[in-house]
């Protein structure tokens, strides 16, 4: 049977992508441009069996949907920049206590209240360093409706194979975006379970990795009795002050990411294996890139695009290869700072000729802009 | 970890005796604890605990609960964390009256971090950030989850040990937001602020200050000053979050199947 | 025969134009098409300038704001302001009810929201244009938004929206005697 393509909007495949990867468990705070996914979540999370819930603040948000994901639950919650900056503490809460959730930032610009309904893409450096102490996180980023739908399963994939917080750095355009889109089929995406443990509950130690590296984690209300706590613990996960413990502890925080690496890290490419001009781009701002890199084509001009669909951990493999291969790097993004350009800057080395194309007061980048950064003016 | 003459010991000992009265079991039961020293607390307990950021606890214990209601959900906090930079979410987690248990020792004070005033420490008093005393006034903690909603309010003092293990029992049987607020010493620094240096001299205190009810309005303003009122001080039975969803739940299942909206 | 459209119908938040973008961009679903469809609007629910852009493609679309449209739906001064002296190939419609005629060979006013109230509901002068702009454009087929209108509403609003997307064709046929631009 041929399933039927629909009008979907960014905010709203985010949602159902959601469902579809099993979140049961949506607890947020109203923000524009993300709202609509609270809004569809109110709705089909009680229908589903699941629990929606408006909680007081977006500290409340982040808090609930990681004590609803201890409870075995797969949770997610959305946000802007504002939001997303008060979740912060809880997020890394999430980061040491190694609990699976999503959350998802419609990205608006800032600083501040700034342009609410407008769109940025200047919180790429905030979902790497926004909390207190030294943590990795995974960060991706859709550029399209498809997108929206396909990365918010995959981020719940993440969350629950590395038991780590997973962010979905989406911005105002896709979010608000509608698009054709045919919702895939249950079973034709994978959807991936948390490893629950196996020994008896007597041995059970919620933070001992297995040979993958990642400890199983069980669910409050299962056989298994465990502890999560926001201090430094050892892997019976009690408070453990032992530096040598502590060391371990951080270092494994980074390690888990580390060696799944090449698993975590997606891109696509667009006619840049051989390109001369390489355009990187990631969000919304990728389509732009790629009208850009075809009209270069047309005009002669060797240009391809690596979208960075991971943002975190950094692309730096295939960054180095393409990048390498070019003699001129563009970086167009919504911000003034140059988040990603700097990263490719670092990949790179300072000799690199990167070229950025900013724009950081509420617009859209155009396939003009980048044209122009191509051309050298 | 607790210094001595801490009440932390004795609310501790309270409710695991409640616990093991109401038979609770430790795989169905989860303690969610704050910053602070009672929120040290689950470093001795064998039930599941999960132990938070500073004022966050009662959010969190908000998400296991509406996950999986069938828990006991019991939330340690003090008065610095749950309802002075946690005011906010102690207020809408009676408001929801999520069926949690939250046990507040109030010691006054910010104990941990060295004896700063929190949002109950009683006006004029004196604490390592009010040494010209305090200017601002003390929050009733019981009165805001009246006000808020909750289906259960008691005060006891840790003088009181017997009288608290019964209050933090109805409170762990009752359905609904349930407050527990126990009146707790920190000699170390609320007393040797206030006069009271010695950990027997702030346990007199509460013995001669904590009145019930029916002895507190016999008193007359202005002798009333300083004593405060212990034992059940409100208690409805309004449904609680978990049971309203369900009933919501119910009621779109229902819609669905007529074909009718929700 | 023309496979990419762009088209922008911009006003004032609560005129709905968003809706209106996406009944636009179900119809070019249904014949099979790619579409985008974006907005632009301010933090006012009502008032305020507000946009909605549709593209519709058979080729996939690839940057999802519109650089060259087509087609043009302006029912405020300001949104007419800001698309007036576009070139000859833009084809602009207009509330003459709501703005003042103007000339011009690809300026196109009808008294959509006149129409609307004749209708007994102001609300459906969006769909009256849209009846106008497809029969003049030939961007999507009038029977692809009859059938978006009949699954995206039921009873009576169904209707009288199908009603007035009539009364748009009917009224292109009586002036224009039914010959596209």
């Amino acid at each position: 049977m041929q399933r039927e393509v629909k009008l979907v909007q960014g905010n709203q495949a985010i949602a159902e992508g959601a469902v579809y990867a099993g979140a049961r468990y949506y607890a947020g705070y109203p923000i524009t441009p993300s709202s609509e996914i609270a809004e569809l979540c109110s709705v089909l999370m009680p229908q589903l069996g699941g629990v929606y819930m408006q909680m007081e603040d977006e500290i409340a948000s982040i808090a609930a949907v990681i004590g609803a994901s201890l409870a075995g639950v797969k949770s997610f919650t959305a946000t802007s920049g504002p939001g997303f900056s008060l979740m912060q503490e809880n997020l890394g809460l999430a980061v040491l206590g190694e609990v699976p959730c999503v959350i998802i930032n419609v990205q608006r610009c800032g600083p501040s209240t700034g342009l609410a309904t407008k769109p940025a893409q200047s919180d790429v450096m905030q979902a790497r360093w926004g909390r207190h102490g030294d943590q990795a996180i995974i960060a991706l980023s859709p550029a399209t409706v498809k997108e929206c739908f396909d990365l918010t399963v995959t981020a719940f994939n993440f969350a629950e194979k590395f038991r780590v917080p997973v962010v979905l750095l989406a911005d105002e355009i896709v979010g608000h975006m509608r698009e054709n889109f045919t919702y895939p089929a249950p079973g034709e995406l994978q959807v991936v379970e948390r490893k629950k443990p196996t020994v008896t509950p007597d041995r059970y130690k919620p933070f001992e990795p297995a040979e993958d590296g990642i400890a199983p984690l069980a669910a409050f209300g299962s056989q298994y009795v465990f502890h999560i706590t926001s201090s430094m613990h050892g892997t019976d996960g009690y408070s453990n002050n032992d530096p040598g413990n502590a060391a371990w502890r951080v270092a494994q925080l980074h390690q888990k990411i580390d060696r799944y690496r090449s698993e975590i890290v997606l891109t696509k490419t667009f006619n840049a294996e051989d390109a001369d001009v390489l355009l990187i781009a990631y969000g919304a701002t990728t389509r732009a890139a790629r009208a850009a890199a075809l009209t270069a084509r047309r005009g002669g001009i060797r240009a391809g695009v690596l979208q960075l669909l991971t943002i975190w951990p950094f692309p730096d493999e295939i960054v180095a290869v393409l990048g390498g291969q070019a003699s001129t790097v563009v970086v167009p993004e919504m911000n003034f700072s140059g988040q990603v350009a700097g990263e490719v800057q670092r990949v790179l080395g300072p000799g690199a000729d990167i070229r950025r194309v900013n724009r950081y007061n509420g617009q859209v980048i155009t396939p003009q802009d980048i044209l122009r950064a191509i051309q050298g003016r | 970890m607790w210094c001595p003459g801490c009440g932390n010991g004795i609310v501790l000992g309270a409710m695991l005796r409640a616990f093991e009265e109401l038979e609770y079991e430790l795989h169905n039961t989860v303690v969610v604890t704050g910053i602070g020293c009672w929120g040290k607390a689950d470093d001795y307990l064998l039930t599941n605990a999960l132990h938070t950021t500073h004022g966050r606890a009662l959010a969190f214990a908000t998400g296991i609960k509406a996950a999986n209601p069938r828990l006991h959900v019991v939330v340690l906090m003090g008065d610095g964390d749950g309802i002075t930079i946690g005011g906010n979410h102690f207020i809408h987690a009676a408001r929801r009256n999520m069926d949690l248990t939250a046990i507040v020792v109030n010691n006054y004070n910010y104990g941990m971090t060295g004896g700063q005033c929190s949002g109950t420490t009683p006006a004029d008093s004196y604490t390592s950030t009010t040494l010209y005393g305090n200017p601002e006034r003390e929050l009733d903690i019981c009165r805001l989850a009246e006000v808020a909603g909750a289906n259960y309010v008691a005060r006891g003092t840790v003088y009181h040990g017997w009288e608290l293990q019964q209050l933090i029992k109805e409170a762990l049987n009752k359905k609904g937001f349930a407050l527990v607020e126990a009146v707790s010493p920190c000699p170390t620094h609320f007393g040797s602020h206030n006069g009271m240096r010695e950990p027997v001299e702030m346990l007199n205190h509460l013995k001669e200050k904590a009145v019930t009810m029916d002895a507190y309005r016999q008193l007359k303003e202005p002798e009333r000053d300083g004593y405060f009122v212990i034992g059940k001080l409100a208690e409805r039975d309004a449904p609680d979050f978990s049971t309203n969803y369900e009933r919501m739940r119910g009621r779109i299942a229902g819609a669905r199947k007529e074909g009718e909206p929700a | 025969m023309k496979e990419r459209y762009e088209i922008i119908l911009a006003g004032a938040g609560g005129q709905g134009l968003i809706l209106c973008g996406m009944i636009l961009a179900e119809a070019a679903i249904a014949e099979g098409k790619n579409v985008v469809q974006t907005q632009s609007y301010g933090i006012a629910t009502r008032g305020g300038f507000s946009k909605s852009e549709v593209i519709m493609d058979r080729e996939e679309i690839i940057f999802q704001q519109i650089q060259r449209p087509d087609v043009v739906l302006a029912l405020t001064e300001q949104a007419m302001a800001m698309f007036a002296s576009a070139g000859p190939e833009v084809q602009i419609f207009y509330d003459s009810t709501l703005l003042g005629t103007r000339p011009g060979q690809n300026l196109h006013g009808y008294p959509f929201s006149a129409l609307a109230s004749e209708l007994g509901h102001g609300g459906t002068a969006n769909i009256i244009a849209l009846g106008v702009m497809a029969v003049l454009t030939g961007m999507v087929k009038v029977e692809s938004l009859v059938s978006v209108l009949s699954s995206r509403f039921s009873g009576k609003t169904a209707d009288l929206n199908i009603k007035a997307l009539y009364t748009g064709v009917k009224l292109v046929e009586k002036i224009t005697k039914g010959d596209p631009l």
